[in-house]
C-alpha cells in the first residue's frame, strides 16, 4: 500500500484548504480518537487524576504523533510494506524516548508522576493508528495536520476528564486550590473530597458521559 | 376516595394533548396512576394483563420495608441514648428515642426521594416517556443502608449518581444491571470512606435536641469490631436478631427483615428461592469457616454469622430485586447461593471490607445474565437430546 502514491499530479492545494482544515477539525468531534474510535483509553484512565499531568501527557502525545507522522510520511516510499510496523515502531520508540528525556530534563517533578505513562505512549493505539492509516499513504503536510488534529482531539478529552476529576477529587485545578481549605471537615467544615473520582473506574464513567452527551448532540454518530 | 377521583378527572383535560399544561402530562399521568389503577386495556398482541402493576408491586415492597424503617428509627434513638448514658434500658423513653430517630432519619429519606424523583421527572420530560416508578423502592432502600450520621449532601450525590449512571444510562427502570440502592451505597463507600465506614458514623452523638455532647465515643458495628480483631466484642445472638446494635439505619434487625420477607413471599413479589438460596449460601460458607477455624472470626457460629450486619437485609430486599437478579428458577438458586457464599467470604477474609453483602450482591448482579444464559442453554441441550432420542 505504501508505494501506490504515483497518482496524477493535482493542482497544488492551499496549505489550509478545506480538506486540510477538516483533518484538524474532524478528530475534535465527529471522529474523535477517544470518544468515537475508542482508542487510547488506557492513558485516559491512568493520567487524568490531575490536569497538569493530563496536559503534559497530551503535549507528549502531540509531539510524538505529529513528528512521527511527518517522519513516516516522508519515508513512506522507502519503507518496505512487509516490515512497515517494525519501522513505525522504531520511529515511535525513538520519539517517545526523546520526549521522556526532555521531560526529565525540564519538568522533573511532573516526569516522575507521568514517567511510566510517557514510556507507554508507544503502545497508545492512536499513535500506531495514525501512522498506519494516514501517514503511510499521505504527504508530509497533511500528515502533520492529521497528527495535530488527532492529538488535539485526544487532548481535550483528557483535559476535560482531568478537570472534573481534579476538582471533585482534590478540590483544585492545575494545582490551584478551588475549594477553600476551610470547607473541609478537618478544618471544621462539612466538605469531603470524593475519593471515587481518583479511582480509575470514574475516568471510564466520565468518558462514558462525554460520549453520551456527544452522541445526543451529534446524531450521525449513533449506530443503527 | 370519590372526591379525589373527581378532582383527578376534573384536572385531566388540562394535562391532555392540547391542554394548557400539556408539558406536564407525564408528571400528571404518574401521579394519577399512582392514586388509581389506570383503566388501560391492551390493544394489540396478548390480552392478558396482570392484576397488579408496577406501582402496586412497589407499594407492597415499601410496606415490607416499613418494619425495618420503623425499627431503624427507634434504634437510632436507642443507640444514641445508650451512647450518652441516659435511658439506657430498652423499655425506657420510647417516645424520646423515636423522636430523636425521626429527626435523624426522616431528612435522609426526604433527600433520597427528592433527588431521585427529581432526576426521574427530568428524564421523563426530556425523553417524553411515562414516569417510571422504579425509584419508589430504591428511594426507601437508600436511607436504610446509610449510616445515621451521613451528611445529607452525600445522600444527594450518591442518589444522583445511582439514578443517572446506575439506571438511566441503561434505559431506566427495568433495564438496570446493578441494584440502584446498592450502587448509591457503593459509590459513597468508595468516595467518602471516612463517612461510610469506620467506628465514628454508626451512632449519632450529635447534640441536637440539647443533649449533652459525647466526645470520641466509639460506636463500631459488630462487623467493624470483628474486622479489627475484636471478635469478642460483637453483639450477642439475640441482640443481632432483634437489632439492638449499631449499624446502618435499617439493617440491624434480622427480625424486621424476616417480617418483610414474609410479606414479600406471601404476596409472591420477592423470590423465596433467592432468599432461601442466599441464606443457604451464607450458612455453607460460615460452616466451612467453622471447620477451618483458623481464627476467632471464622469460629463464629453459623446462625450468629447470618444475623450479623446487613446480611439479612441484603438477602431479603436487595438480592431479590427482580430486575437485577437471575430470572430462571435454576439460575435463582445459583445466584442466591453464590451471593450468600461471597458475602460471608468477603466479610471474614478481607478486613478492608467489614461487610461483604453489598459487594457480593453487586458482583452477582453482574453475573446474573451469564448464569441465566447457561441455564437456558442447558435446558435447550437437554430438550434437544430428548427430541433426538424420540425420533431415533
Amino acid at each position: 500500500m505504501s508505494t501506490e502514491t504515483a497518482l496524477p499530479v493535482k493542482p497544488a492545494e492551499g496549505l489550509f484548504s478545506k480538506k486540510n482544515r477538516k483533518l484538524i477539525t474532524d478528530p475534535l468531534n465527529d471522529n474523535n480518537p477517544i470518544t468515537v474510535q475508542v482508542l487510547g483509553i488506557c492513558s485516559a484512565l491512568a493520567i487524568t487524576v490531575k490536569v497538569q499531568n493530563a496536559v503534559v501527557m497530551s503535549l507528549s502525545v502531540l509531539a510524538v504523533v505529529v513528528v512521527g507522522n511527518m517522519v513516516i510520511s516522508a519515508l513512506r516510499n522507502l519503507i518496505p510494506g512487509r516490515i512497515r510496523i517494525i519501522a513505525q515502531l522504531v520511529i515511535a520508540a525513538g520519539l517517545v524516548t526523546l520526549v521522556d528525556i526532555v521531560l526529565k530534563a525540564y519538568v522533573y517533578d511532573v516526569s516522575k508522576q507521568v514517567g511510566v505513562y510517557v514510556g507507554l505512549i508507544i503502545t497508545n493505539c492512536i499513535l500506531m493508528g495514525r501512522y498506519e492509516a494516514f501517514a503511510m499513504g499521505n504527504k508530509v503536510w497533511p500528515s502533520a495536520l492529521d497528527g495535530l488534529g488527532n492529538s488535539l482531539g485526544y487532548a481535550w478529552i483528557l483535559v476535560a476528564v482531568a478537570t472534573v476529576r481534579e476538582i471533585t477529587g482534590n478540590g483544585s485545578w492545575m494545582g490551584m486550590r478551588l475549594i477553600p481549605e476551610s470547607w473541609y471537615a478537618a478544618n471544621g467544615g462539612g466538605y469531603f473530597n470524593n475519593n471515587m473520582m481518583i479511582l480509575p473506574p470514574m475516568a471510564l464513567v466520565l468518558v462514558g458521559i462525554i460520549i453520551w452527551i456527544q452522541r445526543s448532540r451529534n446524531t450521525k454518530l449513533i449506530e443503527s | 376516595m370519590k372526591a379525589l377521583l373527581h378532582l383527578v378527572e376534573k384536572m385531566k383535560p388540562a394535562f391532555s394533548k392540547g391542554g394548557k399544561l400539556e408539558k406536564l402530562h407525564w408528571v400528571f399521568d404518574g401521579l394519577e396512576t399512582f392514586l388509581f389503577t389506570p383503566g388501560h386495556a391492551t390493544e394489540r398482541g396478548s390480552h392478558i394483563r396482570d392484576g397488579i402493576d408496577l406501582k402496586r408491586t412497589m407499594s407492597v415492597v415499601i410496606t415490607a420495608l416499613l418494619p425495618c424503617l420503623l425499627f431503624g428509627i427507634w434504634n437510632v434513638g436507642q443507640q444514641h441514648y445508650q451512647a450518652i448514658g441516659q435511658l439506657v434500658g430498652l423499655g425506657e423513653g420510647f417516645w424520646e428515642k423515636v423522636l430523636f430517630g425521626a429527626v435523624k432519619v426522616l431528612p435522609i429519606v426526604v433527600v433520597s426521594y427528592g433527588v431521585g424523583l427529581g432526576i426521574e421527572f427530568l428524564f421523563t420530560s426530556i425523553k417524553g416517556h411515562p414516569i417510571q416508578e422504579g425509584f419508589l423502592v430504591s428511594g426507601m432502600l437508600i436511607p436504610l443502608v446509610m449510616p445515621v450520621d451521613v451528611p445529607l449532601w452525600m445522600v444527594a450525590v450518591g442518589t444522583a449518581f445511582a439514578v443517572v449512571i446506575g439506571k438511566e444510562v441503561f434505559g431506566g427502570t427495568g433495564m438496570n444491571v446493578l441494584n440502584v440502592a446498592l450502587t448509591a451505597r457503593a459509590f459513597l463507600f468508595f468516595a467518602y470512606p471516612t463517612q461510610m465506614s469506620g467506628d465514628k458514623v454508626w451512632v449519632s452523638t450529635a447534640t441536637d435536641l440539647n443533649l449533652p455532647l459525647v466526645d470520641g465515643f466509639s460506636g463500631a458495628t459488630s462487623l467493624g469490631q470483628a474486622a479489627t480483631g475484636h471478635v469478642d466484642r460483637i453483639a450477642s445472638l439475640s441482640d443481632t436478631f432483634w437489632g439492638f446494635e449499631a449499624g446502618s439505619i435499617g439493617e440491624t434487625s434480622a427480625f424486621a427483615c424476616l417480617i418483610g420477607a414474609a410479606i414479600l413471599i406471601i404476596t409472591g413479589i420477592g423470590s423465596w428461592r433467592i432468599i432461601l438460596a442466599t441464606i443457604l449460601g451464607g450458612a455453607a460458607m460460615s460452616w466451612i469457616f467453622n471447620l477451618v477455624g483458623a481464627n476467632d472470626y471464622m469460629r463464629i457460629p453459623v446462625l450468629h454469622q447470618l444475623m450479623l450486619g446487613g446480611f439479612m437485609f441484603g438477602t431479603v430486599f436487595m438480592a431479590t430485586d427482580p430486575v437485577t437478579a437471575a430470572q430462571t428458577n435454576t439460575g435463582k438458586w445459583i445466584y442466591g447461593f453464590l451471593t450468600g457464599l461471597l458475602a460471608i467470604l468477603i466479610r471474614v477474609v478481607n478486613p478492608a471490607y467489614p461487610e461483604g453483602v453489598m459487594l457480593a450482591i453487586l458482583f452477582m448482579n453482574v453475573m446474573a445474565p451469564l448464569i441465566d444464559h447457561y441455564v437456558v442453554q442447558a435446558n435447550i441441550k437437554r430438550r434437544l437430546k430428548r427430541a433426538a432420542v424420540q425420533t431415533a
